[in-house]
């Protein structure tokens, strides 16, 4: 059994940059481990920290007006390579949900399947989210899973969400996907002894 | 006709177990590609679960992300790249999983093997822990990325939780110019429809164009569609299919070849079959192109400027313009042609076939690199490399003061020792020009076999038609 999410309060971290790619999120150089674990030390490395490894005083994540468990960041978050490394490396940063305008598809997937939430809102809210963060770093944000409401506590936002209804329940109640597809197994091996038309192994 | 179905809802209904209401549905996977950099936690899991892989006969696996292209016989000498690739034969064999790894006279890149073996066929479905998967896609296949909880999945159950995309034809009708090759059409498109224009969409290509490009070109174009966010991208098999694929190594045979190409014949889209979204182009407009920013989506016709920061539509396009520019030290409004470059880098599996090596070969023939130049080839497989020998090229190479490795992803994105120093600018056949790719603070262009040959010789970017 997975862990359970429901609810997340937290401030935020922005990071309004577009088309952030998993290359960015994760560095190629630092998929070598044959773990899920320990990602989240080379998180955003490359803006992170420069080539004598000190941290660049100047990114967000650097910066420590701004903490949080929710990154918000500008649209087509998380295009590129499929690489899972990169929902991992955030999560074992501390991070729970990725706030955005847009996400791209497999980077999306991957964030569910590790109980991280992308949480997909329009450009206009996205940019109400970034001002007031700047008026105030310490504004806490709300995301109800069940309700399915991004909502700003002493600031008018609140706004629905859409989150695809399954991998909600598998979720909220730390359901694994794996098991549901092996109680399928039955059927599959019907399908597997019905089909017609298979040329893709020579067996 | 009665429900005109497209090529992708064909495969598609043809592969779904069952989907229970508010469910995703069980996609059934016909073929399971993998590699070390995205498998070792899937194999973990499945050691946790105590289960083993479902099906292995549909399960095939290379080495190719980490591997030295340089002295392939050797022990792999950085520390965790070994260990990764050490990780991925213990578990092939723990597992019972044919792997073609390093040393095997097949092994490659993943997306270059599949279908130079004959494991990749019209009508499956396909999947990899990798987003280039798209590639197979060129044979008429459902080919997409996963990330590695899904290549637990399919390693598990050989089935996948997957919500159906919506569909986009993209149409490109009529002759290319001189000098214009498959990647300079899929940079075109992705330009034009920007790196996230895809995204939600699995892309059909149609169109004069595409039915007159080699079945190596049509790999081209198939394995960028995600660099456009679209989820895949693939081709309606034809005759140039079937005869590209006869006798390969793990292809029908016999008596069962003819009924396999009779089914296949049965899949292109039909007549008036419905698509979420159609995109056309004109061979016409296209002309050799090359990227100047950070994104696959950031490229123009080699002969013009980068755009000015007053001409982006709003404010966040300034902004990454402005970021991109100042990372790859270019300028806006800045001629392309001309532009100095330090490396030249053929290889990935967007453009490392033989095909690719032909092009190449074709304007570098009696020629030599200019002398600041760094040039390497990385052929996509152990088979391209002999295949480029028989033919003569690697002398042709040679001569022209290139290195020819051994097969791997190389410095597409780094992960081997072959990566572009910072502040170096690379000419690259490869798919991504994101920051870093090609190692920390490397500066890529994206562009042709064809461009990248003529750069070569010159030093700076370079129209290919000066040359061809």
């Amino acid at each position: 059994m997975k862990s359970k999410v429901t609810k997340i309060i937290s401030t935020c971290v922005p990071m309004p940059d577009e088309n952030i790619d998993t290359d960015q999120i994760i560095p190629a150089r630092f998929l070598k481990s044959t773990t899920r674990e320990g990602f989240g030390k080379n998180l955003f490395r490359d803006w992170r920290y420069d080539a004598a490894n000190k941290p660049i005083k100047d990114f967000i994540l650097n910066d420590p007006k701004y903490k949080g468990q929710i990154l918000v960041a500008g649209r087509n978050f998380g295009c590129g390579s499929s690489r899972e490394h990169a929902a991992w490396a955030l999560v074992d940063y501390g991070f729970k949900a990725v706030i955005s305008s847009f996400f791209a598809d497999i980077f999306k997937s991957n964030a569910l399947n590790n109980s991280l939430l992308p949480i997909q809102i329009s450009e206009d809210e996205l940019q109400q989210i970034f001002q007031f963060i700047k008026k105030d770093p310490k504004v806490e944000f709300v995301i109800d899973l069940q309700g399915q409401r991004l909502s700003a506590m002493r600031y008018p936002l609140s706004t629905k969400f859409e989150i695809n209804a399954y991998k909600k329940m598998t979720i909220m109640n730390g359901y694994d996907d794996i098991e549901y597809l092996r109680s399928m197994q039955k059927k599959t091996e019907e399908f597997e002894s019905n089909r017609k038309n298979d040329y893709s192994i020579d067996y | 006709m009665k429900n005109p179905k497209t090529l992708f809802d064909k495969i598609w209904d043809a592969h779904v177990v069952t989907q229970e209401k508010n469910y995703p549905a069980v996609l059934y996977i016909d073929v399971h590609l993998i590699h070390e950099v995205t498998s070792p936690q899937a194999f973990t899991g499945l050691k946790k679960r105590k289960i083993p892989v479902f099906r292995t006969n549909r399960t095939w696996a290379t080495a190719d992300h980490n591997v030295p292209t340089k002295n392939q016989h050797l022990p792999i000498k950085e520390l965790l790249s070994r260990k990764q690739v050490e990780a991925l034969v213990k578990n092939c064999k723990d597992f019972s999983i044919d792997l073609y790894g390093l040393g095997h006279p097949w092994q490659g890149i993943v997306h270059i093997i599949g279908p130079e073996l004959g494991i990749t066929k019209p009508g499956m479905t396909i999947v990899c822990g990798d987003s280039h998967t798209s590639t197979h896609g060129a044979f008429g296949a459902l080919a997409f990325g996963i990330g590695t909880s899904e290549v637990e999945q399919v390693l598990a159950t050989q089935t996948i939780l997957q919500y159906k995309p919506k569909t986009m034809k993209i149409e490109v009708n009529g002759k290319l110019k001189k000098g214009v090759v498959a990647k300079d059409i899929i940079l075109y498109i992705i330009s034009k429809l920007t790196a996230s224009g895809g995204t939600g969409y699995f892309v059909e290509y149609v169109g004069s164009t595409i039915r007159d490009l080699s079945i190596e070109a049509r790999m081209t174009i198939c394995n960028m569609s995600i660099e456009m966010g679209a989820r895949g991208g693939m081709i309606a098999p034809d005759e140039k299919t079937f005869k590209y694929m006869k006798g390969r190594q793990f292809m029908i045979k016999g008596k069962e070849w003819g009924k396999a190409v009779a089914y296949w014949k049965t899949l292109p889209s039909d007549e008036g079959a419905k698509y979420d979204r159609i995109e056309i182009f004109n061979a016409l407009d296209i002309e050799p192109m090359i990227t100047y920013g950070t994104n696959p989506g950031m490229g123009v016709k080699i002969k013009s400027q980068i755009p000015k920061l007053k001409f982006q539509k709003n404010n966040s396009e300034k902004k990454q313009l402005r970021k991109s520019l100042e990372y790859m030290g270019l300028k806006e409004g800045q001629k392309m042609i001309g532009q100095h470059v330090d490396y030249v880098f053929f290889g990935s599996c967007t453009n490392s076939r033989i095909e690719d090596f032909r092009l190449a070969a074709k304007i570098l023939k009696g020629r030599k690199k200019a002398k600041h130049i760094e040039a390497f080839l990385v052929p996509g497989s152990t088979q391209v490399l002999r295949q480029a020998k028989k033919e003569g090229l690697d002398k042709i190479f040679k001569e022209a003061g290139f290195e020819l490795r051994g097969a791997g992803c190389s410095a597409c994105l780094g992960m081997n020792e072959d990566k572009i120093p910072a502040g170096k600018y690379c000419v690259s056949t490869s798919n991504r020009n994101f920051e870093g790719r090609q190692g920390p603070g490397a500066r890529t262009m994206l562009a042709s076999p064809l461009t990248a040959a003529a750069t070569a010789i010159t030093g700076v970017v370079t129209d290919p038609r000066n040359f061809c």
